[in-house]
């Protein structure tokens, strides 16, 4: 497996380095590939969320009641809050491994602007733990008593909010990368700047078992998503540089 | 222009020249919060609906600025710093933090204790106390971020990105949370919007916001003044002083 990982890092240097003019989109993919690649060799670590995603649904029937009525009432709040707390728990190790093993600092050097490399890091964070986290949610939904008609609503706002948490939380982790014990600060500097994420993504849910129109909730999360796009990748390069040369 | 900019930066001409304005801010912020105590607690009238408890605000709105003001002057100061590299910038954010987050937990304090009159509650979820409280954790976020880094200069640095960061955050925290306050809950008596107060009431209230800024003006000067001679403990003018005055 290390040597697979090598190889791959060095595959995408040697795009990032053969080309420094002109390689801003092959930089991206290339990176992009890597991140897949090695995360997808290493799955628990992408199944880790996951299960503790469906373990926290878990306590919730068994700490408060099993009583469907009371669940489903609150069960779009639970099922929003669960996932952005697995979300935030993969957080740690986005930058992490490439922190230890120096690959961080080569990204850091290539001639590309690293705010876009790092939007391809956390491209493939959601690709590997947002996505899998909405596509999962409503079959816990079930298990939850979540009235019908908001299955898909529910998945979609995932899928959608957690773009967002992906890149304001990639603002936390690169911050925390070159601590040693970054994870609890992480969540305390990362969880008040995703109220607003949870607020229109249980929103969403809610006016869809309500009957109410869906549409605005999902364009203000769409527009929370954009104003990330714009904002974090610079947050989250100049962090970076902080982690590294501190 | 730049020379100016450029002499306010040096640690030592912000030391003589604070030490000049330092008096007349306590001075001013003494006199105006001992006027407004007085004035707001004896002699502006009782209100109608309320009696004698909502003379609180006396306390709660000065304090409830500041906590908000104290964090746009931290990521202004950050900014700079990052910007121009101007270390007195990011000693006066950092001075000032702890103090922005006593101010935002005294104004959610004293809204606690006015609610137990006027809601018979210490505390409603009620769209300020939420953002008050948000805004608390983004203070401790900030403080916590600055105490984990060894090097002085990563935590600076750090710590200014994520007081932007928070800055940036603070309108959009604001607005979700109105909008979810008013989803859920009907607007009750809120605390500032009360039908049109008489001038009696009022100027009290202006002249304990004033001097609450006033007040915050004199410690982050003593503050930030501290801090320079910690931070310079080296420098031959502060070995001079030293030796002057000892």
């Amino acid at each position: 497996m290390q040597v697979t990982e090598r190889l791959a890092t060095e595959a995408a240097m040697k795009t990032m380095g053969t080309e420094p003019q002109g390689g801003l989109g092959v930089a991206f993919w290339a990176t992009l590939k890597r991140d897949l690649v090695l995360l997808l060799r290493r799955r628990s670590e992408v199944m880790n969320p996951l299960v503790f995603f469906a373990i926290v649904i878990t306590l919730f029937p068994i700490g408060i009641s099993p009583d469907p009525e009371l669940l489903a009432a609150i069960a779009p709040g639970l099922l929003w809050v669960a996932a952005l707390l697995a979300a935030l728990l993969s957080l740690d190790s986005l930058f992490r491994a490439d922190y230890d093993d120096g690959s961080l600092e080569q990204l850091l050097l290539t001639p590309q602007p690293l705010a876009l490399l790092a939007l391809a890091k956390v491209a493939v964070h959601w690709l590997l733990t947002g996505l899998p986290l909405a596509l999962m949610a409503p079959l816990l939904g079930i298990m939850l008593a979540l009235p019908a008609g908001s299955y898909a609503v529910l998945a979609l706002s995932l899928a959608l909010g957690s773009a967002s948490l992906s890149l304001i939380g990639a603002i936390g982790a690169a911050l925390t990368v070159g601590l040693s014990r970054g994870g609890v600060l992480l969540s305390l500097l990362v969880l008040p700047l995703y109220i607003p994420v949870l607020i229109f993504g249980a929103g969403a849910v809610q006016a869809a078992i309500l009957g109410d129109g869906i549409t605005a909730h999902l364009a203000i999360l769409g527009a929370l998503l954009a104003v990330a796009l714009i904002f974090a990748p610079w947050a989250i390069a100049a962090s970076l540089r902080i982690s590294i040369n501190g | 222009m730049w020379a100016f900019i450029h002499k306010l930066g040096s640690p030592k001409w912000f030391y003589g020249i604070s030490a000049r304005l330092q008096p007349w801010f306590w001075v001013l912020a003494l006199v105006l919060i001992a006027v407004g105590t007085v004035w707001g607690l004896a002699f502006a009238p009782a209100d109608y609906q309320q009696g004698n408890s909502f003379r609180i605000i006396y306390v709660h709105v000065p304090a409830a600025f500041l906590a908000q003001s104290i964090f746009v002057t931290m990521a202004v100061a950050g900014m700079i710093f990052m910007v121009w590299k101007i270390k007195i910038a990011d000693m006066a954010a950092a001075m000032m933090a702890p103090l922005g987050a006593a101010m935002t937990f005294i104004a959610l304090f004293s809204g606690a204790v006015w609610g137990v009159p006027t809601w018979g509650t210490w505390w409603m979820w009620d769209a300020r106390l939420t953002s008050m409280l948000i805004l608390l954790f983004l203070y401790l976020g900030v403080i916590a971020l600055r105490g984990a880094f060894a090097s002085r200069d990563s935590a600076s640095r750090a710590a200014s990105v994520l007081a932007m960061v928070g800055v940036i955050n603070i309108p959009i925290i604001k607005y979700s949370v109105d909008w979810w306050y008013t989803l859920h809950q009907p607007a009750s008596f809120t605390l500032t919007e009360r039908p049109a107060m008489p001038t009696e009431m009022w100027v009290p209230l202006l002249i304990m916001v004033v001097g609450f800024y006033c007040f915050f003006i004199a410690v982050t000067l003593l503050r930030t003044r501290s801090e320079i001679l910690r931070r310079e403990a080296n420098k031959r003018w502060v070995r001079e002083l030293a030796g002057e005055t000892s």
